[in-house]
Order: C-alpha cells, then structure tokens, then sequence
C-alpha cells in the first residue's frame, strides 16, 4: 500500500470577496506517493502546489475526494487526532518560519513539546538532530543570527524532531542562493537515504527535481498533468507544461529561431538524432554515416545526466548525394528517434 | 514651597494611589485587553480560530466603548460599581473605571501587534502538530511580546492620565491633590509638584518598558 494516496481529491477555496468566484486550487487530484521514494511536485505559480501538500498533513480540509496517509483517511478525523497525524508529518518552508522568540535549541525543541516528549529525552533527540544537520555549535544561536542555510538546516531539525515519516518541502530552496541550494538538496538525501524518510519537494526549480527526486509531477491550473519517473520526464516530457520546465534545463533541441540561424549556415539537411536511453551507442550511428559516405556535422545539441543515466539531442548536418542522404536518414532511423527538423 | 512640605501627607497619598491604580489599571485592564485583543486577532476571517459572530460582536463592543471620553465614563459607570457594592466615589470606582477603559484600548493595540506576527510561523506551529489553543500560548504571543511589551508601556502613559482624572470621582490620586490644593486655591507651585510627579512617573514607566522590550527583541 502507498504511504500517500491521494483519489479524485479537489480543493475549492470559497470567494475571497463577496460575489467573487470561488478558487479550485486543487482539481480531482489522484496520486499515490510510495514509502521512502523523493517525489518532485512542479508547476507554475497559483498551480495548487502548496495547497495540495497543506492537504496532505491536513491543514486545510480537502473538499472531495479521498486522501489516505500511512492507511488513515484523513478526512474522517476529528482535529485532535489530525494533531497526531502531523506529528508524523514533518514540514519545512521557503521562509523556513523559525519562531523567532527561541533560539535553535528551542525551535528544535518545540514539536517535542507538542509531542509531550519527556525534558531528558528531549536533550538528547535535540542534541543529535541538531549533529544530524550540522549544527551543533549554533544550539545557542538565535535565527536572526544564522544564514539562510543554516536557518533551512534548523527547519530540517525541526521537522525531524518527532521522527516523521514524510516530511514535505514547500519551496524549501527557493530562497537559498545556489551553493546552499547544493548543501540543503545534499542533507534531504541524507535525510531520504540514512532516515528512510519519504520527501514530498515542492519546486518550479529544475535543477531542484534533477538533483533530488525519483518521481516528478506536473501541475497545472490545480490539476496534475503528467507525472513519471524523473528520467522520462526529462527524456521525453509529454505535456507543454512539462515541456516547458524541461527545456528551462535542458537545452538541446533548436527552437525556430535557433534553427533559423543554423539554417543560414548549414545549406545540408538538418536532422536531430535523440538518444533516450543507452541501447544505442552514438557511435554507431555515426559508423554508419561514415559506411554510406555521408559527410555529416554536429551542429547543435547536448547530452544531459539524470541521476546517472544520459540521454541527449544531436542535431547533425548531412551532406551528400541527395538519395543516399534519404538512404541514410533511413537506415540511421532505424538505430535511433530521428527527425528531419529543416 | 513650604505649602508644599504641609500638604506632604496628601502628596504621599496622591502618589501611593497614583501608583496602585495605575499598577492595578494596567494589570488588570492589561489582562483583559490582551484576552479581548486576542479574541479580535483569532476570530477574523482566515484567523486561527476565524468566528464571524465573535468578530463582530468583539468589534461592535470596541468600537462602541472606545471613542467615549474618560471623564464621561468615569461618572457613567458609577451606577456598575454602586452594582457591584463599590462606592461610586473613590478610589474602588476610580480604578473600575480604568480598568474598563483601559481594557478596550489596550485590546485594540494587542490586535495590532498580532496581526504583525508572521502568519507562516503559525503555520509551521501547526503543521508541528500544536493545537489552535497551544498557537496562541506558545507561538503567537511569544512571538508579539517585544511589540506588545512596547504597546503596554504606551497605555501605562494613557492610564496615568486616567489616574489624574479620576480625581474627579473622588479618588485620591495625585490628580486629586492638584485639582483640591493647587488648581482651586491658585497654588501653581502645588499644581507644578503634582505634574512633576506624575512625569516622573511615566518617564520611569517607559524607560523600564524600553529596556525590558529590547531585551525581548534583543535590539
Ligand atoms: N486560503 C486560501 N483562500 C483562497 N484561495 C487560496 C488560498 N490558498 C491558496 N489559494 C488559491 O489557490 C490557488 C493555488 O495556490 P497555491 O498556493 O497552492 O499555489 P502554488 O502552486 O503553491 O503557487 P506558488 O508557486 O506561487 O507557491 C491560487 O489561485 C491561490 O490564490
Ligand atoms: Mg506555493
């Protein structure tokens, strides 16, 4: 059974102003959502990202639909037992929301009170939390007194505290620059890897997905429009929306203008070659050029790494007499995905 | 000057009950305020406890009692003392009536100082597990205490004015002593201690608010 699983749930804020209409922040949402796997949420602003996790530890009562959390449904419970719920639910957040009227030690030490932990126990949970992410020398600290590192790094203490088996990450490196967008991604798999722990991230970073998740789901106008493992997604996106998030990473196929400026120099036939997975070498597909005598440029393209494994776009130039050419577009169709895109 | 050292038993009292009821006033008018401030806060629309016949019922009573002058309140309230067993003249009524007006007033600057806390910081208190009760004990107000720290010391300044005014219900404030021995009998010296006193008062009372605000905020 999934750890998370979400049936035809939908979300309908009712009109902010009198007379306006009312908001379907989540649409007939279904998604299941495995134990110990990091799954990227992405979508454009106002795609219901946030309100569909705020869902999931049920800070907002979902308007249909079904939502069940480690075999709990959700929209049975009374609030008592939803506090005990998001006890094992842990959240961390764009603006990290440290309590500003304690200092590390104490925002650590917030859910263990909440979860009546007794005061010894609790020194020494804090105490290796606090190792666990790095900071244990700032136990003293208050947060106006750390980076935004080292503030997420207390959030991810924090939302650990209560030894949780989600923990959800809305926008959790929107606000890092890029190292410290490294260093936090790197403690989420540790916390994935060493913990166990399942990770819901909610990003519009790219780099964020690639780097971290096993699955992505895509969002739009409250709904989710394509979702898979994240090495197809970028291989092969299949809706705009996906698409679109893609190329703001991967660059290696020319749009209009691109090839407008390629054509200008490139008199021969334009044909973009996609590897998308590693059956066949490249080589390959150029020894076979070779064989039938065609001369051939790369012209544009690259080849991308997700989580170890490549794929890539090359668009080639192909020069020669005009039926071997055809001959060869044939024969190398054969090998690998090729379209004539000029 | 020297009508100043024989009158020395009644500053003695004007300034013992300036500084109780205003102590008291600020306490007691302050606890209330903070409970009514914080009912105002918790009930708006997407609040932590959001109750729109709360809301209004809070505001209407607020909005209704405030803009009333003290003095006026001070003598219309006398029949709710006398109510209660309480003189109408005194200092039992006097420090009814600060309480009263001091609780409404401070309830809107608890309001203020709450809606400035950051909303994803309660957010996160939630998702922690807390309960709506335990986010306004531990979270909210904690967060707002410099703030609401700085807001109390600036209703003390209020509150010692209520104290001066009182004397006219009777009660034996510093208000009282310049109202009988100075202002009546054209002693601007005796008027002058009084206000000196009641200066120094609230100077005291704001730089120890300051310090124990800035303390809290540490800056
Ligand atoms: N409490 C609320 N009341 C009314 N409307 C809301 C509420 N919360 C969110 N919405 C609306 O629901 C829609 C989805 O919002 P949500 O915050 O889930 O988007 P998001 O994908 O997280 O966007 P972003 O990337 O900007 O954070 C938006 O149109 C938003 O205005
Ligand atoms: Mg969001």
């Amino acid at each position: 059974m999934s750890l998370i699983e979400l049936k035809g749930v939908s979300k309908t804020f009712p009109p902010t102003r009198k007379g306006g209409e009312p908001v379907h922040a989540v649409r007939d949402v279904d998604l299941s959502i495995e134990s110990g796997e990091i799954v990227g949420i992405v979508g454009y602003s106002g795609a219901g990202k946030s309100t569909l996790v705020r869902l999931v530890n049920a800070l907002e009562p979902t308007t249909s639909g079904s939502l069940l959390v480690d075999g709990t449904d959700l929209t049975t419970l009374r609030e008592r037992q939803l506090q005990k719920v998001r006890l094992d639910i842990g959240m961390i957040f764009q603006q990290f929301n440290l309590l500003g009227s304690r200092t590390v030690w104490g925002n650590v030490a917030y859910p263990l009170e909440v979860a009546k932990v007794p005061k010894a126990e609790q020194q020494q949970r804090i105490s290796d939390l606090l190792h666990f992410v790095g900071l244990a020398d700032k136990a003293h600290a208050w947060p106006e007194e750390l980076s935004g590192g080292q503030k997420q790094r207390v959030g991810i203490a924090r939302a650990l505290a209560t030894s949780p088996k989600i923990l959800l990450a809305d926008e959790a490196t929107s606000a890092l620059d890029p190292e410290t967008t490294v260093d936090v991604l790197r403690l989420l798999k540790k916390v994935n890897a060493e913990l166990g722990i399942t990770i819901v991230v909610i990003t519009h970073e790219m780099e964020v997905v690639k780097s971290i998740a096993d699955r992505v789901v895509v969002m739009e106008e409250g709904r989710v429009v394509e979702h898979g493992d994240v090495f197809d997604i970028f291989s092969r996106p299949a809706h705009p929306a996906t698409q679109r998030f893609v190329a703001t990473l991967v660059d290696d196929v020319p749009d209009a203008a691109a090839l407008e400026a390629l054509r200008r120099r490139h008199p021969g036939r334009l044909v973009t070659l996609s590897f998308l997975d590693e059956s066949v070498s490249q080589s390959a597909v150029f020894a076979e050029l070779i064989r039938r005598g065609i001369e051939f440029e790369l012209v544009f393209g690259g080849i991308e790494d997700v989580r170890g494994r490549t794929f890539g776009h090359l668009t080639v130039e192909l020069r020669g007499d005009a039926s071997a050419v055809d001959e060869a577009i044939a024969a190398v169709g054969a090998l690998v995905e090729t379209r004539e895109v000029a | 000057m020297d009508r100043v050292w024989e009158l020395r038993s009644e500053f003695a009292e004007g300034l013992w009950a300036t500084l109780w009821l205003a102590g008291a006033g600020l306490v007691i008018g302050g606890l209330l305020g903070l409970i009514i401030g914080t009912g105002l806060y918790v009930s708006r629309q997407r609040g932590i406890v959001p109750s729109r016949p709360v809301s209004v019922v809070l505001n209407v009573l607020v909005n209704f009692m405030r803009p009333i002058p003290f003095i006026l309140l001070a003598i219309a309230l006398q029949p709710i003392s006398r109510y209660f067993g309480i003189s109408g003249i005194g200092n039992g009524h006097a420090l009814v009536a600060i309480v009263f007006a001091s609780a409404f007033g401070i309830s809107r600057i608890v309001e203020q100082n709450l809606v400035a806390v950051d909303p994803g910081v309660l957010e996160a208190a939630r998702a922690m597990g807390a309960s709506r009760w335990r986010v306004i004990w531990s979270v909210l107000l904690p967060e707002a205490l410099g703030p609401l720290i700085l807001g109390f010391t600036y209703a003390l300044v209020a509150i010692v004015d209520m104290t001066a005014i009182v004397g006219v219900v009777g009660a034996d404030s510093l208000g009282k002593v310049a109202l009988t021995y100075g202002l009546k009998q054209f002693d601007w010296t005796v008027t002058a201690v009084a206000i000196l006193l009641v200066i120094l008062i609230v100077q005291i009372g704001q730089f120890a608010g300051n310090a124990a605000a800035r303390k809290v905020m540490r800056r």
